[in-house]
């Protein structure tokens, strides 16, 4: 553990933006949404008939978890119940970022000669992390309590971001040790940040009806968070329950850490081919290789999503039968008539956002390549610059349009309107691609800073989860490509937003090849 | 028939570091250019330059005849590259990347790639996350020396090989040299790699050439040091101009003379009368320590430094 203090302080300056950023940008996010309900409702009679029919209403209760009164503390940590998919995001992605990626740069093997333990990167990234999960604790709290909601509440909000943060902190720790490589570990761990919110969101759903499969919720960590309850029961129980698998899985990691070598992972690598195939002949066809798992990945994944909002569909229906009187609120938020169509869009602009992290994440590759120094052995041949970013500007485009287009097609195959849910999903990809675009001018202009169009991700969905609650400006909600979609199916479709968006997508992926023609690789 | 590599004045600047002060490099057809300097004097700068992935801020650079900014990829075709510091995709394997990238390069010569996977030891069913930094090395190596190109550029390809391996690489090396039409630009570090491969060289410090030349040219511009036992003492040595650190004990003189003097500094030794006498012939070591550590503008004009180096 020598040494721990000095890398500490080290991630501390790396992370002198990211770390206040996360922190504030996600808790800050319950308080305002408390000043988003407090002028949404004018009366209490108003928001207690929006909690009661949100309570009951499946999508709602799928997308963001159980409701269980109708006090405004209760509204936000409902309303905010994906917040924590986000806090656990930031949390991994943090620690495997100062752990892992380092490694595979080689970093930590730089250190590793100096006075540093063994354990000490790996302690750093966790005490960092966790210290950053306290903060954002923290500011949840005080910033409700200073706004006169209930201390016991607050402090019980703060507490399911903090457990979580740490929790998912840990499993990046875990991930880290397993994997032979910093993308697998992010793959490891992220899967298991997606597999908690949908036993989270199945057990919950059934929660609603008959409950048999409620206690599938008790296996998701994003469960535990959900069950404290904050301003109702404020129940210490689940929170123990996380703090103790946290430090579970923090053990863990650092026994897996005994058991490997530094740059080597658990699971060995077996031999493959001596020569290669007959195809692997063209940038594209290096570009499937390094692509095709992420593709089969995030389509499965979207295919999963699809079925999940499809099943939970039927029981929006019934909702939306006896309660015609309360559509009123709905209507604000959604912009909607009815209940179902309110559901489905509000539920395929989270899949586009979704889509746009995949489509970001397969952009970025070709800046990965750039900087890993794969791009010099490809571009000392026979391959264009323009043949290389477009082979893997493909699969940004393709990959999350074939994501999308499975969710739709999965959801309406159980749903039974296959055409008008495909159709609500795909309208998204133009959107999707403004965002592959932006990414794809930033590697050409600003290749250092090309992370940022994950915080344009960020942004569309901060816009897209407290805009219309803020009742923003629409100057300010139009900077979002996917406020332009038309929220099909509750709009009737109209095509020349889309196309619009298109060629917004084309002139930004355009600009940004032209920019990498013309400077500097690596 | 023109030069295979015809740089002049070449000038890179990153931001306020200037990379590249004005650099001339000129290799032709057949020859195998050793291309050395210290750390960061701008050697992977110039090949990057070269390849058209960076383009130059000044002066010229011709590359097979073409320009390598603006014709980059047909120029390509006709080379092949081993960076300094290979990384190779981590899920592929050491064959699968050789294959693709002899491919992308226009094509490999199957057998030529299976002899060299042999000789070099290399085992190609391995994922490239598993090789070690000399087994990545020989896999860039492999897929390079297999593609029937003009041009070899080699960035420090020997480093992280072990001695067994770098002789390989010697012998392969020499084997196209024997062919007569391939031209190879080798940076490298390593004297004795230089020494056994290079026809001429050019020494490079700070973005700048310092000297370029023939090995036998080079050495003709240091000193030999010269041991002697005499019968008498000797008259007038230290007045020859050339003749530096001159010691002398018991009939016996030290001293490392310039080439031009060499020639008189002998004729006052005999005069004296000889017994024995040792005479070493300037190392490359020398060579490189005087270019590396000095501001070496000039060859000739800095004696004051010079002995200096031929205290050591
Ligand atoms: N992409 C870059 N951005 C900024 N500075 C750079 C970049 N590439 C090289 N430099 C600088 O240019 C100079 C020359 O570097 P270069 O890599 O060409 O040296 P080198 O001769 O290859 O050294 P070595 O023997 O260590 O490989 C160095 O001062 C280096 O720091
Ligand atoms: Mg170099």
């Amino acid at each position: 553990m020598t040494g721990t203090g000095k890398l500490l302080r080290l991630i501390l300056r790396r992370d002198r933006f990211v770390l206040p950023a996360w922190v504030l940008g996600l808790g800050l996010l319950p308080y305002i949404y408390v000043t988003g309900f407090d002028t949404l409702f004018s009366t209490d009679q108003e928001r207690i008939g929006y909690a009661h029919i949100s309570a009951a209403n499946t999508g709602f209760v799928a997308l963001y978890g159980p409701l269980h009164g109708d006090s405004v503390g209760e509204l936000v940590v409902w309303r905010g119940g994906f917040l924590p998919v986000m806090v656990g995001l930031a949390a991994l992605l943090t620690v495997i970022r100062h752990t892992r990626a380092d490694e595979e740069a080689g970093r930590t093997e730089l250190l590793g000669a100096t006075v540093v333990g063994r354990f000490a990167p790996l302690a750093a990234a966790l005490t960092a992390t966790m210290a950053a999960g306290l903060a954002m604790g923290a500011v949840v709290a005080a910033t409700l309590i200073g706004h006169g909601l209930p201390a016991a509440g607050s402090v019980a909000l703060g507490t399911v971001f903090a457990v979580t943060a740490g929790f998912f902190a840990g499993v990046g720790a875990v991930a880290a040790q397993i994997s032979g490589g910093a993308r697998g570990a992010r793959t490891i761990a992220v899967l298991v940040l997606g597999v908690s919110y949908v036993l989270r969101m199945a057990g919950d759903v059934s929660a609603l009806g008959d409950g048999t499969l409620g206690w599938l919720a008790w296996l998701s960590p994003l469960g535990w968070g959900h069950r404290i309850f904050p301003f109702g029961t404020d129940d210490w129980g689940p929170a123990a329950l996380a703090v103790l698998c946290t430090i579970l899985t923090v053990a863990g990691a650092g026994y897996l850490l005994t058991r490997r070598d530094l740059g080597g992972g658990l699971v060995a690598g077996r031999l493959g081919p001596a020569t290669a195939a007959a195809s692997l002949r063209s940038p594209v066809a290096l570009a499937w290789r390094l692509h095709r798992g992420l593709l089969i990945g995030w389509t499965a994944g979207f295919a999963a999503l699809g079925l999940i909002f499809g099943a939970v569909a039927s029981s929006v229906v019934a909702l939306a039968e006896d309660s015609a009187g309360v559509g009123d609120v709905f209507a604000r938020i959604g912009g909607t008539d009815t209940v179902l169509d309110g559901y489905f869009a509000t539920v395929a602009p989270i899949c586009g956002v979704i889509a746009a992290c995949y489509a970001v994440q397969a952009a970025l590759r070709l800046r990965d390549e750039e900087q890993s120094g794969h791009a010099e052995a490809i571009l000392s041949t026979d391959v264009s610059r323009f043949a290389w970013a477009g082979s893997h500007l493909i699969f940004a485009l393709i990959g999350p349009a074939a994501a999308l287009l499975a969710e739709g097609l999965m959801a309406g195959l159980l749903h039974g309107d296959v055409a008008l849910l495909v159709n609500a999903a795909v309208v998204q990809i133009p959107a999707v691609w403004v965002l592959a675009g932006l990414a794809m001018l930033l590697i050409g202009v600003l290749p250092r800073l090309a992370s940022l169009a994950w915080a344009a991700i960020a942004g569309c969905l901060a816009l897209m989860m407290a805009g219309p609650l803020l009742e923003l400006d629409q100057l300010v909600l139009d900077v979002s490509p996917f406020t332009h979609v038309p929220r099909v199916p509750a709009v009737a479709f109209t095509g020349v937003p889309l196309l619009v968006l298109t060629l917004i997508a084309a002139a930004l992926g355009g600009a940004g090849l032209i920019a990498l023609r013309r400077r500097d690789i690596g | 028939m023109a030069d295979v590599i015809d740089v002049e004045g070449l000038i890179k600047r990153f931001g306020a570091v200037t990379a590249l002060d004005g650099l001339d490099l000129r290799v032709p057809v057949g020859e195998v250019h050793g291309f050395l300097g210290p750390n960061g004097a701008g050697k992977t700068t110039t090949i990057r330059v070269l390849l058209g992935l960076m383009r130059a801020d000044g002066g010229t650079a011709r590359l097979l005849g073409g320009d390598p900014w603006a014709e980059a990829t047909a120029l390509h075709r006709r080379l092949a590259y081993v960076p300094g510091d290979v990384t190779l995709w981590p899920t592929l394997t050491g064959g699968e990347v050789i294959d693709l990238l002899g491919r992308l390069r226009g094509g490999l010569d199957r057998g030529r790639r299976d002899e060299l996977i042999e000789r070099f030891e290399l085992d190609p069913r391995k994922k490239s996350r598993a090789y070690s930094k000399g087994n990545r090395q020989k896999v860039a190596l492999v897929a390079a020396l297999a593609s029937d190109v003009e041009l070899l550029i080699l960035d420090e390809p020997t480093s992280g090989l072990d001695p067994l391996m770098e002789e390989v690489f010697r012998e392969v090396i020499l084997q196209e040299k024997r062919r007569g039409d391939r031209t190879v630009l080798l940076s490298s570090h390593i004297l004795a790699e230089v020494e056994a491969l290079c026809d001429r060289l050019t020494i490079i410090r700070a973005g700048r050439a310092v000297e370029t030349g023939t090995l036998a040219g080079l050495r003709h511009l240091t000193r030999t040091s010269i041991r002697a036992e005499l019968a008498g003492p000797v008259h007038g040595l230290a007045a020859i101009p050339g003749v530096h650190g001159l010691t002398t004990e018991d009939g016996r003189v030290a001293f490392d003379v310039e080439a031009d003097a060499l020639e008189p500094a002998l004729r006052s030794l005999v005069a004296a009368g000889v017994r024995s006498l040792v005479s070493q012939p300037p190392s490359l070591e020398e060579i490189f320590l005087r270019h590396y550590t000095q501001d070496g503008a000039g060859a000739r004009d800095e004696a004051g430094a010079r002995d200096e180096a031929g205290a050591r």
